[in-house]
């Protein structure tokens, strides 16, 4: 039996002015799989990222997330989705605690998974300070616990390890191993491709914003 | 979530408050200058004093209108909201509505400086309440969608009031016209019908600017 498909993009082609970042990119993920987009600078990983989560539109193509179209389906991608990505998303002036409260009171949730989440990231003893006294890697460990607050089914993960100690750089291995046995599928964008080797079920390799090539798995092409 | 949205505004006006007193100043600092260009002239300054007070605001408007988007693009925040996914008229409502009490509390804060710079009070403090509330109810909801609009441009400091003032020109006349009611009195009652026009001006727009929202916010 054929494994189920997360996410389809078919000819995806994105363009920021006259310069195509994405350029005719097919890549199927198939569901509880990590997928590792490697590449370098430029080379269209965060783009890719940021059309499947929606965050920014394909200008050509189809990408189908859960079986949602992208374009069409929008909100239903994003109930599926979580993009972790170069931006923290948080609010400077707020505490970490109040910035999780954003997340649960927007998505509907109670509150009580904001200090466990807090924790899993190592921040509880910083819960109550503005994210404006945070550190670089202080707020990219929020980010991280913002993805963990939504439980997403798919977790689009953009250089994860960006700005992170070593302990952090453990801490995202182990929230990747348990996202993975809880059956969510994840994608990542990174340069730690060693690292990330052993945790990837497929890998794929852009260059200047083409699919260069693949490896491991069948669940990229 | 529309009160996950208003508290997380609220949140923020609370932890920027000290905004709010520099823009008070800088308002007041509008009213005093407007006052030498009529020069010692107390019934002049008295006639044209609902004009300066909503000169004053429109002027101030656009320095909170700008400064509420601030935190939404330091960090994409409004991005990570919208990826929730959080509702952009929930989203557009909690700001609007946000920035409308932070006007009208910036409204009524300047009358006292008006009274006293232009010596124009009023008995009819409800009536000017009233129109204050509506007035600047008028300014917050197109004010917020214009704001959200300049927000990612360099020059926003500029390109809101550019976009921003002709727009609202219905509702300043409004307000003008009625504020000037209130103070020099109104033997022919005209006060209601320039407050049925901000009326029907804020329940347009208020209407209007929710649905455009997410046109404006999403790619």
């Amino acid at each position: 039996m054929p494994p189920t498909i997360a996410i389809e993009a078919e000819k995806l082609a994105r363009r920021y002015g006259r310069r195509w970042a994405l350029s005719d990119v097919s890549v199927r993920v198939a569901a509880g799989s990590v997928l590792m987009v490697a590449g370098r600078n430029g080379s269209g990983k965060s783009t890719l990222l940021r059309v499947i989560a929606t965050a920014i539109r394909p200008d050509l193509g189809r990408v189908l997330v859960g079986g949602f179209d992208v374009v069409r389906e929008r909100e239903d991608v994003r109930r599926l989705t979580v993009l972790l990505g170069h931006q923290s998303y948080l609010y400077e002036s707020l505490t970490a605690r109040e910035n999780l409260r954003v997340v649960t009171d927007h998505l509907g949730r109670g509150r009580e998974s904001i200090d466990r989440v807090l924790d899993r990231v190592s921040l509880a003893s910083r819960a109550n300070d503005p994210v404006q006294t945070f550190s670089a890697g202080m707020r990219k460990r929020l980010s991280f616990a913002r993805v963990l607050l939504q439980e997403p089914q798919i977790a689009l993960l953009d250089e994860p390890y960006g700005q992170l100690d070593p302990e952090g750089f453990a801490l995202v291995d182990q929230v990747v191993h348990e996202l993975k046995a809880r059956g969510v599928t994840v994608v990542m964008a990174t340069h730690q491709v060693e690292r990330v080797a052993t945790l990837a079920d497929a890998v794929i390799v852009l260059e200047a914003g083409k699919v260069q090539s693949t490896a491991r798995g069948t669940t990229a092409c | 979530m529309l009160t996950a949205a208003l508290r997380k505004e609220l949140l923020l006006q609370w932890r920027t408050r000290a905004q709010l007193m520099a823009v008070f100043v800088f308002g007041a600092a509008a009213l005093l200058l407007f006052s030498f260009a009529v020069g010692p002239n107390a019934e002049a300054l008295r006639q044209f004093s609902a004009g300066f007070l909503w000169l004053g605001l429109l002027l101030s408007s656009t320095l909170t209108l700008a400064e509420s988007f601030h935190e939404e693009m330091e960090n994409r925040a409004l991005e990570g909201l919208l990826l929730l996914p959080a509702d952009p008229r929930a989203l557009y409502y909690g700001k609007a509505l946000a920035n409308w009490l932070q006007l009208v509390i910036l409204g009524v804060a300047l009358v006292p400086v008006m009274v006293v710079l232009y010596d124009a009070g009023t008995i009819r403090v409800p009536m000017l309440l009233l129109v204050i509330i509506l007035g600047t109810a008028g300014l917050s909801a197109p004010g917020t969608l214009y704001a959200a609009m300049t927000a990612q441009v360099r020059s926003k400091q500029t390109l809101l009031p550019l976009l921003l003032f002709p727009l609202i020109v219905p509702a300043l006349l409004a307000s003008v016209k009625a504020t000037s009611l209130m103070i020099l009195g109104d033997p022919m009652g005209q006060a209601r019908s320039w407050i049925s026009l901000l009326v029907a001006f804020d329940a347009i727009y208020w209407s209007l600017c929710g649905l455009l929202y997410a046109r404006v916010v999403e790619e």
